[in-house]
């Protein structure tokens, strides 16, 4: 902050002290420094306009009935008349209620990344931990190989993935997703924790051996607490991959409706024509809400988690 | 340490190396269920993969496809995060909108661009008949070749190619803004301020200053961009399902499976389009060594 305010008043000595200097220098600064002036908040307006019209439009044509729609497809605003919540009521109801099942569809998918969350951070604390602190042979090459697998198309592990669960009886059953999404992000998730718990400084620690905790204690007791947050950075992290996954969802549960998740529910809908564009729009909200609301009560948290080590350049 | 190490192995090597097998193998998808990982191994599979005309319009779509996203999604991260990087009031609000893209979705994301899209009652259309005066609406994702009058000449254009590098670029910027920005906002302000005292502009101090201390992250989000978008599934299925001229790569792999029903030959299109992203990236480090860069 006070490094911008003088960098201002600094900006202001050339334009003040100008007269010693060639006219041309002069303008070409005011110049610049004018239209990139206004032209930034020209930036800032697009960009909005385009990141955000997507969101709206999603949710306006989930509030209007599929004929208020076809009408006037023009319109970007609800008229009172229109305004309905039958879609969502459709699209949420179960089938044998002439709905859509979203409501199951939810609950699979909250199953599923939850699940995911809590197995993968059972699995990343330990690992992270034990490469930061505890030295082993081939430490490095470890961390490299994770890196490595996030590198790997999801393509490429899929076959051997669907193979191995059809074999095995997975296939079919969201237990199958859920060891997929752990695998996909393990990886990821102690990548991110190692960052942090290498902040963690390591004197803390043997203070506490001194004072007579075993390595678990001190775990437990002072190391996941000091790195709480950047846990939490990473359980949110996982649960927005595992609610937004799509591609093993349809490979494994495509045949299974009952088991589908909210993403592979929607897209395998939006194909047919006998559900209106509209419910399927309630379904995009109902699919997207959890995670704008976890990401917009999140944010500071979650990107300087993912962004973490990259300040270094 | 070792359960690690064995997790590490069982989710990174063994599927890639199983991958590997598979694809010299003869395995269609009814047998799945009792595939046996030591079948006799064939070289089938890529003779298949190769000689059918597919792959190469399948690699050059894929090619196309990413230097188009890439360099789009990251220029428009650069803009982004130049646009926001003095304070100001709802600056938070502005930086999280403009993450928005990334997070959501992507099934509801591309099913709300495939609606907007629309030609017949999507909101894109609806206003470029309207507003802009087009005399019909553009299939924007089901068209493989529009044409463009330019001055009196035709053009033609790969429509659905070109919106689905649009939708990546959308999708995507927020990534490159979100790193840039962390970049910038670690910073030293000084060379700036003295270049500032030293009378250069805003142009030439972010040509000068800004830009060549951002070229790192830049070069690894470049690489990263790459390898995603190479790979990329999920958005092209769910946008075109492949058709009109997009076919990458990765869709094809997709086909073999469940249209063909053939798992080896999937297998094999996947290894082969590993290799070729191996190949490209080894060429862009060595150009990187040349020029005497560290990554």
């Amino acid at each position: 902050m006070s490094a911008h305010a003088t960098a201002d008043r600094i900006e202001e000595v050339p334009a003040a002290s100008a007269s010693p200097r060639p006219r041309r220098t002069w303008s070409r600064f005011r110049i610049e420094r004018r239209t990139l002036g206004i032209l930034r908040w020209v930036v800032i307006a697009l960009f909005l306009v385009v990141t955000l019209l997507p969101f709206y439009y999603m949710f306006l044509l989930s509030v209007k009935p599929i004929e208020a729609l076809l009408r006037d497809p023009g319109s970007l605003i609800v008229a009172p008349a229109d305004f309905t919540l039958e879609t969502y009521v459709e699209v949420l109801a179960p089938t044998s209620a002439g709905g859509q099942g979203f409501s199951s569809f939810l609950a699979n998918s909250a199953i599923v990344a939850l699940s995911a969350v809590a197995l993968s951070l059972l699995i990343a604390i330990p690992g992270a931990y034990a490469i930061v602190r505890l030295p082993f042979f081939g430490r490095k090459q470890v961390s490299a190989l994770f890196l490595a697998s996030y590198l790997f198309p999801a393509i490429v592990m899929a076959i051997p993935l669907f193979v191995l669960f059809t074999r095995i009886g997975l296939r079919g059953s969201l237990l199958g997703l859920i060891l997929v999404y752990i695998a996909q992000t393990v990886p990821v998730a102690i990548y991110m924790m190692r960052n942090y718990f290498e902040t963690v400084p390591e004197s803390i620690e043997e203070a506490g051996m001194m004072d007579g905790l075993s390595r678990l204690g001190v775990l437990r007791r002072i190391t996941l607490r000091l790195a709480l947050p950047s846990i939490m950075a990473t359980g949110l992290f996982v649960f927005m991959i595992a609610w937004n996954e799509f591609l093993f969802a349809l490979l494994f549960l495509v045949d299974r409706r009952d088991q589908w998740t909210v993403s592979l529910g929607l897209s395998q809908l939006s194909g047919s024509i006998e559900v209106p564009t509209t419910v399927l729009m309630a379904g995009s909200v109902v699919l997207t809400l959890p995670i704008v609301i976890l990401f917009f009560a999140t944010e500071r948290l979650l990107t300087g988690g993912l962004t973490a080590g990259a300040e270094k350049g | 340490m070792t359960p690690t190490l064995v997790i590490v192995v069982a989710v990174v090597v063994v599927p890639v190396l199983w991958s590997v097998l598979i694809s010299f193998q003869r395995l269609r998808l009814i047998e799945v269920g009792t595939a046996n990982p030591f079948a006799a191994l064939t070289l089938d599979n890529f003779a298949h993969v190769l000689s059918s005309g597919g792959l190469w319009k399948s690699l050059g779509v894929t090619f196309m496809y990413t230097a188009g996203s890439v360099l789009c999604s990251v220029t428009l991260g650069l803009i982004a995060a130049m646009a926001v990087r003095k304070p100001f009031r709802g600056r938070t609000f502005v930086r999280a909108a403009m993450l928005l893209p990334y997070v959501a979705p992507v099934v509801a994301v591309t099913f709300v661009w495939r609606i907007m899209l629309n030609p017949e009652f999507g909101i894109v259309n609806e206003f470029g008949q309207n507003v802009l005066g087009w005399s019909e609406g553009i299939p924007f994702l089901s068209q493989a070749t529009g044409e463009l009058d330019v001055l009196g000449a035709t053009i033609p254009v790969p429509t659905a190619l070109l919106t689905a590098i649009a939708f990546e670029a959308w999708r995507y910027f927020p990534f490159a803004f979100l790193f840039i920005m962390a970049r910038l906002e670690a910073m030293s302000s000084e060379p700036e301020e003295a270049a500032l005292v030293d009378g250069a502009t805003p142009l030439q101090s972010f040509r000068h200053i800004v830009l060549p201390q951002l070229m790192p992250i830049i070069a690894v989000l470049v690489v990263l961009r790459v390898i995603w978008t190479f790979n990329e599934f999920d958005d092209i299925f769910l946008l075109t399902g492949g058709a009109a001229g997009t076919g990458v790569a990765s869709v094809r792999v997709y086909d073999f499976l469940t249209v063909q029903r053939n798992v080896g030959a999937a297998s094999a299109q996947s290894v082969v389009l590993a290799l070729v992203l191996v190949a490209l990236l080894a060429v862009y480090l060595l150009l990187l060594r040349r020029r005497g860069e560290r990554v």
